[in-house]
């Protein structure tokens, strides 16, 4: 009873800040911001694709086979790269607009063409590892933290600060050596079996399958950060006066724990999943390369290999660009979970 | 200028914790190996000494194995340790100076300077930075100063807002508003009377960024974006990944070199933590 009337009054309150001026505005501040850190990230790609070494026509040119002056000055001519400079970054922001991030001469595909193929696969497993990061990382540091100075905190401790020291992509490695090559348990290589030909619940067990690795992998190190963070988190929250007064009214020490500390311990928590968005974006370049993981990772690593400069930045721009939404959203979220945060 | 007994007092603070005594041990064998990687091998980690695929520990000399073109795995760890701890300590300098003169000015001068140099910080915080350094060196092509560059340019967020936090809050103690009514110069107030104060929590936030760079260097040369005439570490891993059913030795000794690196700097960063702001060690430890 006592429980629903706490939900009934949380979700009176969440539903109270729709009606709310101030919260409004704050999204809506957000919001503009975004869209100019986006503005000024398409600007600096621009500038980065002009300092990337070869003249765009000439490679264009020696791509498609022809190096005579003509045709280098048709080309030229054609994608608007004899104009002047502010017209061509006006050009090229009006693309961007409207999707159009050039083309790769070496995979003769428009980039946005490629990116979007690749990114649900890139989506799943950044999803899947950060989930798995915040769910296993709060859940061993509100453990550490309930048995602060016994051997199951310290163990969580060391795993912990190993975990947070190691090269991503050699963990990822060395786990496709161990369950892959030796035990043979899962694959490790690529998100379905090649050739299988399996169709729907066997297809989707089968992604499932590919995808443990990868996104543990992914996930580990910033499972030792939440780990960390949450423990320190709360070890500050168990101090403070609220505690102490639910402590002395008798408070069961379960719920003590659950309601009073680890609610109020999370906020660091959100605020960290904004951070970690973008560290997960590029981590995904190492997972994907190591596990052969068809998402806009491997890509820029081809993109890489070719020297593709309008795929790589194109694969840059899609990625600060879901960081932006993924800020957005943690943004608002943290609005929901902390009804004292200051709106500035 | 540091009082004798205030440095007693870091030793026996720093001390107590072991976890930071273990990890200056690490860090002062990896130093140990990278400052004598010449004397200790007196080839090059390029040139092949022995049959390729040989294994560890199973030839006189060549403890670590060696890897498919016959070069020597371990002269490639000692010769490694040097690029690492030049990048991570190089980086973080780069890091640091432009954290710490954007933050400077942020927090003293405040309003509109304050406000602006705050959007850009967070602009640079909001870009995905490791993929970030893989665009910057991609395109002003791999070396030892393009990764330098990318990884300070990429590093420095977290700094300017820290040492901005410490101006804002050491601007209005008493000892500044003394100097600016003695007509002190602003930048000789910012740099002899507040920027001493902000030191520790910064040499602190210093040692834990080494260890990121040196984390973000081996990913960059694990990519193939390393200097390409320098031997890494994670130029070794990514050298060996395609024959890891075969050979493990080549992808396990260099990887276990940088988590001991890493972790060795992290442990030594808490231990400076506890030794230089014991009043926020209490917690959790």
């Amino acid at each position: 009873m006592a429980r629903a009337g706490q939900t009934f009054s949380f979700l009176l309150r969440s539903s109270f800040l729709w009606c709310d001026v101030n919260k409004l505005v704050f999204i809506g501040k957000r919001l503009i911001q975004a869209v100019f850190v986006l503005l000024f990230i398409v600007v600096l790609n621009f500038f980065l694709i002009r300092a990337a070494p070869g003249d765009p026509a000439q490679v264009m040119a020696g791509e498609a086979g022809a190096g005579d002056e003509a045709y280098v000055e048709q080309l030229r001519e054609k994608f608007g790269l004899d104009r002047p400079l502010h017209e061509q970054l006006f050009r090229y922001v009006g693309g961007i607009i409207t999707l159009d991030m050039g083309y790769s001469y070496r995979q003769e595909q428009p980039v946005a063409k490629l990116i979007f193929e690749r990114l649900p696969a890139t989506l799943l497993l950044t999803g899947a590892a950060f989930l798995v990061s915040i769910l296993l990382g709060v859940l061993l540091g509100a453990l550490a933290a309930a048995r602060v100075g016994r051997w199951a905190d310290s163990l969580i401790t060391v795993v912990a600060l190993i975990f947070y020291a190691t090269p991503l992509f050699w963990i990822a490695l060395m786990a496709v050596l161990l369950f892959s090559v030796q035990l043979g348990w899962l694959p490790g290589f690529g998100m379905e079996t090649v050739g299988a030909g399996l169709h729907g619940l066997a297809h989707s067990l089968d992604i499932v399958k590919h995808l443990i690795l990868p996104s543990l992998t992914l996930g580990l190190f910033f499972m030792a950060i939440y780990a960390r963070m949450t423990r320190a988190s709360m070890l500050e929250v168990v101090d403070l006066d609220f505690v102490k007064t639910a402590k002395a009214k008798g408070v069961h020490p379960g719920r003590i724990w659950r309601v009073h500390v680890l609610r109020n311990a999370i906020l660091p928590v959100v605020t960290l999943a904004g951070i970690q968005a973008g560290q997960l974006v590029g981590g995904a370049v190492l997972t994907e390369t190591v596990f052969a993981w068809p998402g806009i990772g491997r890509l820029m690593f081809d993109a890489l290999l070719q020297r593709d400069y309008n795929l790589l930045l194109g694969v840059f721009f899609i990625s600060s660009a879901m960081v932006i939404l993924f800020n957005l959203v943690t943004d608002f979220f943290y609005t929901l979970v902390d009804p004292r945060i200051e709106l500035k | 200028m540091m009082r004798y007994d205030l440095m007693i007092d870091f030793w026996r603070r720093f001390l107590r914790n072991k976890g930071a005594v273990l990890g200056l041990g690490i860090l002062l064998i990896v130093f140990l190996l990278a400052a004598l990687a010449p004397l200790l091998y007196s080839y090059s980690p390029w040139s092949m000494v022995q049959r390729p695929f040989l294994p560890p520990f199973d030839r006189e000399g060549f403890l670590f194995g060696t890897d498919t073109l016959g070069r020597d795995i371990g002269a490639g760890l000692a010769f490694g340790a040097q690029i690492s701890l030049l990048v991570g300590v190089v980086s973080t300098l780069v890091a640091l100076a432009i954290g710490v003169i954007l933050g400077a000015f942020a927090g003293y001068y405040g309003g509109l300077l304050d406000h602006a140099l705050m959007r850009f910080t967070e602009f640079f915080q909001t870009i995905p930075s490791f993929a970030l350094a893989i665009v910057l060196v991609a395109i002003f092509q791999p070396s030892t100063v393009s990764v330098i560059i990318a990884i300070g340019v990429v590093s420095w967020p977290p700094v300017a807002r820290l040492v901005r936090g410490e101006f804002l809050s050491l601007r209005s103690r008493e000892f500044v508003q003394a100097s600016v009514v003695l007509g002190q110069r602003n930048t000789k107030i910012i740099v002899s009377q507040i920027l001493p104060n902000t030191l520790s929590p910064v040499i602190v936030m210093a040692s834990l960024m080494v260890a990121q760079a040196i984390l973000l260097e081996s990913s960059l040369s694990f990519l193939g974006l390393g200097d390409p005439n320098t031997m890494s570490w994670g130029y070794m891993i990514g050298a060996a990944r395609s024959v890891i059913r075969q050979a493990w030795w080549m992808s396990f000794f260099p990887g276990m070199a940088i988590l001991l690196t890493v972790l060795s700097l992290n442990l030594v960063g808490e231990g400076l933590n506890d030794a230089l702001n014991p009043h926020l060690a209490r917690k959790g430890r």
